[in-house]
């Protein structure tokens, strides 16, 4: 049974610490340590608000294993072309709203923005992040981190993970 | 007929040349408007499964047009251009719902769902004074409509008297498949869009083009998904107005070309790429026939796509010269069990924004926008297989699907 947190602006710091490494790990360029902040299994999807508040399952990226994600960085260094770009993170908010022995479900916005490499830069996304975390002795790992975008339309293309 | 005037010179090489101008040229833009979108065209305007009940509504863009595409007390379907006849306010700006009357906002102006005019606050006035004169005429003020067509669960609306009914448009060659694709009622799985930096005839004429495909999508090529050395073929309808591309994934031989040639998406070496869980491959023979890859579309704007299990619709909505906005629904068809839900829903990831093989779609119609950008009077070029809209058996080394556009696009623009 999970309990629900009653302080829940009272985060760990393996959580923070977590939720921080993740997004330099991706704004750094450091793809390949991405898939190591889940546990396997476990679940990685970036979805919209409409299809989750109407129920609709579909999903832009849909990961349920470790090596799904590695195969989103393979494709993303080696197959896949578009013009190159990178992010930046910004999250606050981070509430851990309930908690299960070493699971804790976390929520949290974001916003990234997006640079090309002529220059140009925008807000790109805009969300939510809904976790589960896992809290053990050598640190937290994602179970589950659902990325909800506020947008149904993106900007051309989602390569990078959010 | 269409207007003809000196709009765009098109080069005597006919539909193997389009001239960049037509990719950004704002008098050229608001003539498809007129020409194409009002024109003897089809357009999607969703489901039937979208709108199961009476007063369901969904909205939708054609092209410039904001549409209400609403389900009458009496069942049917009825597609009503989004504007109050009074002052021109849209109506509905919730994008689904339910409604029992369309009244406007601002002076609530109130229709049914047939876009009759039913009511207007103080009409008569205040203590008889004041109102809408006598000769104000309620029937012809409501709202404007589009003629609807419903086949295979698939809406479409026109708004030309012009345009032959739905299936002799698609024509007999390609309903075949289009049958294929639509003999069971379809499910939502959900939807997104793509604003493109790109006018829309660049991401059309992609949609249209099988040759880009085993050679930009890196991805289904090394993984031997798609290639041209598998059978497959170009279909393209009577009047070359719209194509079909498809192909058998299992029958691949001398798939080995692109590895000789040092194709970009070639390339043998499953440690430097290969899948570390295949479940995102996982499929099953879904219309029982072999064929793994099946895209269907129909001018101006709409695709039908089969890739393995991932099943969609697109449409794209022109955003001005230099913009558009391509939107995806992701289906399944209402007898899926679970595991087929489950696995459309893992095949997802190789389609829309971050699809594996999708995702290069939209990028590279933004790589012309911006290429073609100071040189308008020059043209793209598109010889592969000759300069006309036939079709070459079994082989898809072909720009016919292209070729056959710009046929439609000439014959409607009288360019």
């Amino acid at each position: 049974m999970a309990t629900i947190v009653e302080d829940s602006a009272h985060v760990p710091a393996a959580i923070t610490a977590l939720m921080a490494d993740y997004v330099h790990a991706i704004d750094d360029d450091r793809l390949e340590d991405w898939p190591d902040f889940f546990t396997d299994p476990c679940i990685y999807r970036i979805a919209t608000r409409d299809n989750e508040e109407r129920g609709l399952p579909a999903s832009l990226v849909w990961c349920d294993s470790r090596a799904m994600l590695l195969d989103r960085v393979v494709s993303v260094r080696h197959a896949n072309v578009f013009e190159p770009h990178r992010y930046r993170h910004m999250v606050s908010a981070i509430r851990v709203l309930a908690r299960e022995g070493t699971e804790h479900r976390v929520h949290s916005n974001y916003l990234v923005t997006r640079t090309m490499r002529d220059g140009t830069m925008a807000v790109f996304s805009t969300g939510a992040y809904r976790d589960v975390i896992v809290v053990g002795d050598e640190g937290a790992r994602f179970r589950e981190r659902v990325v909800v975008c506020d947008h149904g339309m993106i900007n051309n293309l989602i390569a990078i993970p959010i | 007929m269409p207007e003809t005037d000196t709009l765009i010179d098109w080069p005597e090489e006919g539909v193997a040349r389009a001239p960049y101008a037509v990719f950004s040229d704002p008098d050229v833009y608001a003539a498809e408007m007129r020409r194409i979108f009002r024109g003897p065209v089809w357009h999607y305007l969703g489901l039937e499964a979208e709108l199961p009940e009476p007063g369901d509504y969904r909205l939708i863009d054609v092209g410039d047009t904001p549409v209400i595409v609403l389900r009458n007390s009496d069942g049917g379907l009825n597609a009503l251009v989004n504007r109050c006849a009074h002052k021109g306010t849209m109506l509905l700006f919730e994008p689904f719902g339910r409604v029992d009357r369309l009244m406007c906002i601002y002076h609530n102006w109130a229709y049914d769902l047939e876009g009759c005019l039913k009511s207007v606050p103080f009409a008569k006035g205040i203590n008889g004074k004041g109102g809408m004169p006598e000769t104000f005429d309620m029937a012809a003020n409501g709202l404007d409509r589009l003629r609807v067509e419903s086949l295979g669960g698939i809406i479409f609306g026109t708004f030309s008297d012009a345009t032959p009914p739905i299936e002799i448009y698609i024509g007999e060659r390609l309903m075949a498949n289009y049958r294929r694709m639509t003999s069971r009622p379809f499910k939502v799985l959900g939807y997104y869009s793509q604003h493109l930096d790109s006018n829309w005839k660049l991401y059309f004429e992609n949609a249209s083009d099988p040759y880009h495909a085993t050679i930009l999508h890196a991805w289904a090529t090394r993984l031997k998904l798609n290639r041209f050395t598998m059978e497959g073929a170009i279909e393209m309808s009577e009047r070359g107005w719209h194509h079909l591309s498809w192909s058998k994934m299992a029958t691949d031989q001398h798939g080995e070309v692109y590895e000789t040639e040092a194709f970009r998406s070639g390339g043998d070496d499953f440690d430097a790429f290969g899948l570390h869980d295949a479940s995102v491959i996982e499929q099953w023979d879904e219309f029982g026939d072999g064929i793994t890859t099946a895209i269907q579309t129909a001018f101006p704007n709409f695709v039908l796509q089969q890739i393995h299990n991932a099943i969609a619709t697109r449409y794209l909505v022109p955003r001005g010269p230099e913009g558009s906005e391509l939107v995806w629904t992701v289906l399944g068809y209402a007898d899926d069990d679970e595991e087929q839900t489950r696995i459309r829903l893992k095949q997802g990831n190789l389609i829309g924004p971050s699809g594996y093989i999708s995702l290069e779609d939209g990028m590279v119609g933004s790589l012309v926008q911006k290429g073609i950008e100071g040189d308008k009077d020059k043209s793209s070029v598109m010889e592969m297989a000759g300069r006309s809209i036939e079709t070459i058996v079994n082989s898809r080394a072909s720009e016919c699907g292209v070729r056959g556009f710009w046929t439609a696009y000439r014959e409607l623009m009288g360019v």
